[in-house]
């Protein structure tokens, strides 16, 4: 083996990210790594690359230990790594990354000839004979840009290759020809990590895969012999028993909204979608499938393309999120800490922030109703805080997802969407979100619902939308839904299979 | 075509029109004894400016630059004063002073993760104190060496080429050098284009941001010593703003003032053009020196305006596939 990696364990405070993993990676060899979100799979490629210090197990690259210090550490060791963003300087010329920080001088000076020369010579077999090394990077294609970071690291490290998401932002025809180096530095014997949440593309490229799933090993298999409903249980973990739904699907809600053709181009393929006041639609399919995209579209995030959304009073303007919440739509995203709370304002703050913007910066609300807004919530959604004025990052998880729930429900929006409102918050605080879901359906509330977690899902929705490659392909409801009828969905390759819906 | 160079063509034409106009309007603006003047005149200005646009391409900048002009203007005059040093000596002593100074802002930079602008901002302060602490009068030098320093070269056409122009001009090459053919200039670009991903190709980032401010830091003490040869003097309210100066010929001269595009022999144009402005008021003799002001802020606008252009322009050529 080229690489292997035994019982590797590595915490982070609070979380165990990394439990006794092991992988085992050979020379001429694409190993894909898969797993959902938070499985771990980065965790382990930056104790790989030295990013991370492992808590312990052991790491050998050629029948040798290691322990990288540094991503430096690591190329000198022989591991190189590919980000899905290009890791390379854009205003350099495409030479001057090749050979950075190994530039030929003469006489103290760099050498322009000479290294024009390594460069064009380091980037021979990959194809990009079209490239003029002079030029600046920036002036080439991600995927130009993607290979010549690849060049960079196979002649910088040339033992193991690691392929972060390498395709997330190639068309087509652009992976096709990454694949197609690819496959060439697999002949030449390097060992290639290759991480994608592209079903497709690793069935297409890698010849074994290794599922990791809560920062544990889940299964390492030779790829052709497994098949995707087998990965996808794998990586979803359904062990469960199939979870009792919560209510049969009511039909009685009026439409509320109705969405036609929306979407964008390059982010989720035109969609129809009905809501009904009082349901819960879910969002089902993998990390990267078009879940969090339809949301952004529908919020006006990333404002849709083409189509129309329209309720029964006409049009609406769903082009910025501050138009979208002016139509009484409300969104609480997936990155709670990025995109959902301000960690440095209070509680209270935090909660009247929407209601705020919707009353204009001219009009401000008075100190004590903003108290009594606050308190309100808190002892609504039984908001774990000492008191209001506390600031939110230093409340745990789910009580930020309270918080960043009560600053819509301030606003009374009539559909709200939520984005994997459990994730990574404890199971007290998980089971008193799905209660509020309930509560607020039942008084005509109408929630979009993605989660990871189809347990989760299948417990709170009145039908469930599946997505895959960017696409909705299916739609289950009520008794329809359960656990396999969703990953057979999500794994179907063909439409054919949509009869079921 | 390269469109990073796109800004130092646009300086180069710019100031050939520039040229154009004057001689038109005054020809003995193309004489000899102008294009001597225009070089001595800015000796000071083009090297300080080139201490800058390293600052500048790595995404920096150095605002102390017009304290420490001032500070070694009235080091040198009072040590040559008040001591029997010969000036060379008194040099030396300054440019380790100033480059250390440098040094220990750009590591303050580096190892409190501070803005440049903060940290350049207190030495810029410091500088001047220091000059005032040394005197708060304008103390002449009186030194057999400083008229050697005066030296200059009869130029057809009755022209002087001075020492001090040749240093500048020296200076500026010295700078293409060093930012357009060494791995340290490599690692100045490599800053300017981004920090994170500088430090993922092996920059080591905090000695290169010392070694960036040291360099600064010297071409101040070198333009100072430039400046007390040109005045004859030192006098610690001199130079007040010319950091604001030097940074607009760097941008003029078509250096991304976000740091990793630009060229040192662009600044050398943009001081010479900033120059010209001076002296064709100088030759019309019924403007008013705030006139200068005007149109360096104009021609900044337009290059501001050019360089958001060319980024936009990129983009797009990148969107599309190549």
């Amino acid at each position: 083996m080229l690489l292997t990696v035994r019982d590797l364990t590595k915490t982070f405070p609070g979380t165990l990210a990394l439990d006794n993993v092991r992988l085992d990676l050979a020379a001429g060899e694409v190993h894909a790594l898969l797993g959902e979100n938070g499985a771990g799979k980065s965790t382990l490629i930056k104790c790989l690359t030295g990013v991370h210090a492992r808590d312990s197990g052991h790491i050998e690259l050629d029948g040798q230990p290691i322990s990288p210090t540094s991503t430096h550490d690591a190329q000198e060791l022989g591991i190189g790594t590919v980000y899905q963003e290009v890791n390379l300087l854009p205003n350099l010329t495409v030479a001057e990354n090749l050979t950075f920080g190994r530039q030929p001088t003469r006489l103290g000076l760099v050498s322009g000839r000479r290294m024009r020369a390594d460069a064009e010579e380091m980037l021979a077999g990959y194809g990009l004979d079209q490239v003029n090394v002079s030029r600046e990077l920036g002036s080439y294609s991600v995927a130009v840009q993607q290979i010549v970071a690849i060049a960079r690291a196979v002649a910088l490290s040339g033992k193991v290759l690691i392929l972060d998401e390498p395709t997330a932002s190639l068309d087509a025809r652009e992976t096709e020809t990454l694949f197609k180096v690819v496959r060439d530095l697999r002949e030449r014997g390097l060992g290639i990590i290759f991480i994608s949440h592209f079903l497709d593309q690793v069935f297409s490229l890698s010849d074994r895969l290794t599922v990791l799933r809560n920062g544990r090993h889940i299964v390492t298999e030779k790829t052709p012999e497994t098949n995707r409903v087998e990965l996808i249980h794998h990586m979803l973990g359904h062990e469960l028993v199939a979870a009792e739904h919560r209510h049969a699907a009511r039909k009685g809600g009026a439409n509320l909204l109705s969405f036609k053709g929306v979407g964008r181009r390059g982010k989720i393929e035109p969609f129809d979608l009905d809501v009904r006041a009082g349901e819960v639609i879910g969002l089902a399919g993998l990390l990267g499938s078009g879940r969090t995209e339809t949301a952004d579209v529908l919020f006006g995030r990333t404002p849709a393309d083409q189509g129309e959304a329209t309720d029964d009073a006409g049009k609406l303007n769903l082009s910025t999120p501050r138009t979208a919440i002016a139509e009484g739509f409300g969104y609480a995203p997936e990155d709670r800490k990025t995109d959902g709370i301000v960690a440095d304002l209070s509680v209270r703050e935090n909660i009247a922030l929407a209601f705020q913007a919707r009353r204009g910066w001219a009009n401000p609300i008075p100190q004590a109703e903003q108290k009594r807004l606050a308190e309100d919530y808190i002892r609504k959604l039984d908001i774990r805080t000492s008191s209001a004025e506390k600031a939110v990052g230093d409340l745990s998880g789910g009580n930020q997802q309270k918080v960043v729930l009560a600053r819509w429900l301030a606003m009374n929006p009539r559909f709200l969407i939520l984005d994997e409102p459990t994730r990574g918050i404890d199971v007290g605080a998980h089971a008193e979100i799905l209660k509020l879901i309930g509560e607020l359906t039942d008084q005509g509330m109408s929630i979009l619902l993605i989660s990871s977690e189809f347990d989760e899902l299948i417990a709170a929705s009145d039908r469930i939308i599946v997505v895959r490659d960017r696409h909705h392909v299916s739609q289950l409801v009520g008794e329809e839904i359960d656990t396999d009828r969703i990953i057979n969905a999500i794994a179907a390759r063909d439409d054919a299979e949509r009869a079921m819906s | 075509m390269n469109a990073r160079i796109l800004p130092l063509y646009a300086t180069i034409v710019i100031f050939l029109i520039a040229y154009l106009i004057c001689y038109i309007q005054f020809p003995a603006m193309l004489s000899t004894r102008v294009v001597g003047n225009l070089l001595t005149d800015n000796a000071y200005l083009g090297i300080v400016a080139v201490g800058m646009t390293v600052v500048i391409l790595s995404g920096g900048i150095d605002l102390s630059v017009g304290s420490v002009i001032a500070f070694s203007g009235v080091f040198v005059a009072v040590m040559l004063r008040d001591t029997d040093l010969h000036p060379l000596i008194v040099f030396a002593l300054l440019l380790g002073i100033t480059t250390g100074f440098g040094a220990a802002m750009g590591a303050l930079i580096h190892g409190l993760a501070m803005p440049a602008f903060i940290v350049t901002l207190a030495g810029m302060f410091l500088a001047r104190g220091a000059a005032y602490m040394l005197t708060i009068d304008s103390v002449p030098i009186d030194h057999a060496f400083y008229d050697v320093l005066d030296a200059y070269y009869r130029m057809p056409g009755g022209g002087r080429l001075t020492l001090i122009g040749v240093v500048m001009l020296v200076t500026v090459f010295a700078g293409m050098i060093i930012a357009h053919r060494t791995r340290f200039g490599t690692s100045v670009f490599a800053l300017g284009g981004g920090e994170h991903t500088a430090r993922l190709m092996g920059v080591s980032v905090g000695l290169t941001t010392v070694k960036i401010y040291a360099f600064s830091g010297f071409m101040a003490g070198l333009s100072g010593i430039v400046f007390s040869v040109y005045t004859g003097s030192g006098y610690p309210l001199a130079t007040v703003g010319t950091e604001l100066t030097a940074i607009a010929t760097v941008v003029i001269g078509g250096t991304i003032l976000t740091g990793g595009s630009g060229y040192v022999f662009g600044t050398l144009i943009g001081v010479l053009t900033m120059g010209l402005i001076q002296t064709y008021i100088v030759f019309d003799g019924s403007l008013s020196s705030w006139w200068t002001k005007i149109v360096i802020g104009l021609l900044l606008l337009l290059f501001i305006l050019l360089q958001k252009g060319l980024l936009t322009l990129g983009q797009r050529q990148r969107s599309s596939p190549t």
